[in-house]
């Protein structure tokens, strides 16, 4: 279901002028056919099928969904708009993450986070974000636009070693911290969920490129493909 | 392995997750209608080349996609100091 609302709808029950946009509903359905960028790769039958055992496990978190918040931190109206809507608060330490449930945040820049959550919640939060925010602030649904992998297993680390120069060693890497930086010749969000497992978020148009990249560098330890 | 430290993310990152953004605190003429043709010539295409300490901008574009400041020594790349966007350098060549 696709759900428009028209921006004078808006205006009407918030006065503010920066509140004045469009928003829609990007939740597919009947109408709207929702495909992980890595649909073409068939993840489920390699699953399936693929090997059981192995350094290094892929399992692709698809369809989620993705908002960025972007807000300047001195702005009290939008940090306490975002811990009401969100029932925790927007990290501020640069590279630091919050996970609550199935809710997480990422810190990007000092203006920028991005928010992921079941896909079919992220237009009520937006909704509830925008309503609880005051000030100067936006938020972009960008589901549509990236995906995220998780990679786990004990030689998930020597994956990222090949694929990142950034160091992912225990002493400058630990759980919940989150980094964007190189991967593989393209860029990815990366961040430590466990001892053993990091999260990619990575860009659409180069999810083919890092899919095949992972394959690759995960051969010689053995790659199980999760579904 | 070159590693420069982004004032916004507060660690030393690998090189390659920078791009050189050219000369730094270039003051855009207040009243661009009434400025000579030089004026604004100067403002668009002069820049500085010194040999020793030049003041230039640096953009995270592979991390936090930030621009800050960088004091740089052209002879031998080393970097004296790093400063955001709006503050001023506090290691400046001597005449300066
Ligand atoms: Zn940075």
């Amino acid at each position: 279901m696709s759900e428009m609302i028209a921006p004078e709808k808006v205006a009407a029950n918030k006065p503010e002028a920066v509140q004045e946009v469009a928003r829609m509903n990007q939740l597919a359905g009947p109408a709207q056919r929702a495909e992980s960028p890595l649909h073409h790769a068939d993840l489920g039958t390699i699953a399936q099928k693929g090997p059981k055992n192995g350094g290094v496990t892929l399992q692709e978190h698809k369809l989620l969904g993705h908002l960025v918040i972007r807000g300047s931190q001195d702005n009290q109206a939008f940090l306490a708009g975002a811990r009401e809507a969100l029932g925790f608060d927007l990290p501020t330490a640069p590279l630091s993450s919050v996970q609550q449930g199935d809710r997480s945040v990422r810190w990007i820049s000092p203006d920028e986070w991005l928010l992921i959550v079941p896909g079919e919640e992220a237009f009520d939060v937006e909704e509830q974000l925008r309503a609880a925010m005051g000030g100067h602030f936006a938020i972009v649904n960008v589901s549509g636009g990236q995906t995220v992998l998780e990679l786990s297993g004990p030689e998930a680390r020597s994956v990222l070693k090949k694929s990142t120069p950034y160091d992912v060693h225990d002493r400058n890497f630990p759980v919940g911290k989150v980094v964007t930086s190189v991967f593989a010749k393209t860029q990815a969000v990366i961040r430590r969920t466990g001892e053993q497992s990091w999260e990619l978020v990575i860009r659409r148009s180069f999810a083919d490129y890092a899919w095949l990249w992972l394959q690759d560098a995960s051969a010689e330890y053995g790659l199980v493909v999760k579904a | 392995m070159f590693y420069i430290y982004c004032p916004h993310c507060g660690e030393h990152r690998e090189e390659e997750e920078f791009h050189a953004k050219g000369q730094a605190h270039i003051a855009r003429p207040a009243d661009p209608d009434s400025c000579s043709d030089k004026e604004w010539g100067e403002y668009l295409y002069f820049r500085k080349n010194p040999r020793g300490l030049h003041h230039e901008m640096w953009v995270h574009a592979a991390g936090c996609r930030k621009f800050f400041n960088v004091t740089r020594d052209t002879v031998s790349y080393e970097i004296k100091e790093v400063y955001k966007i709006g503050e001023r350098p506090s290691v400046v060549a001597a005449g300066n």
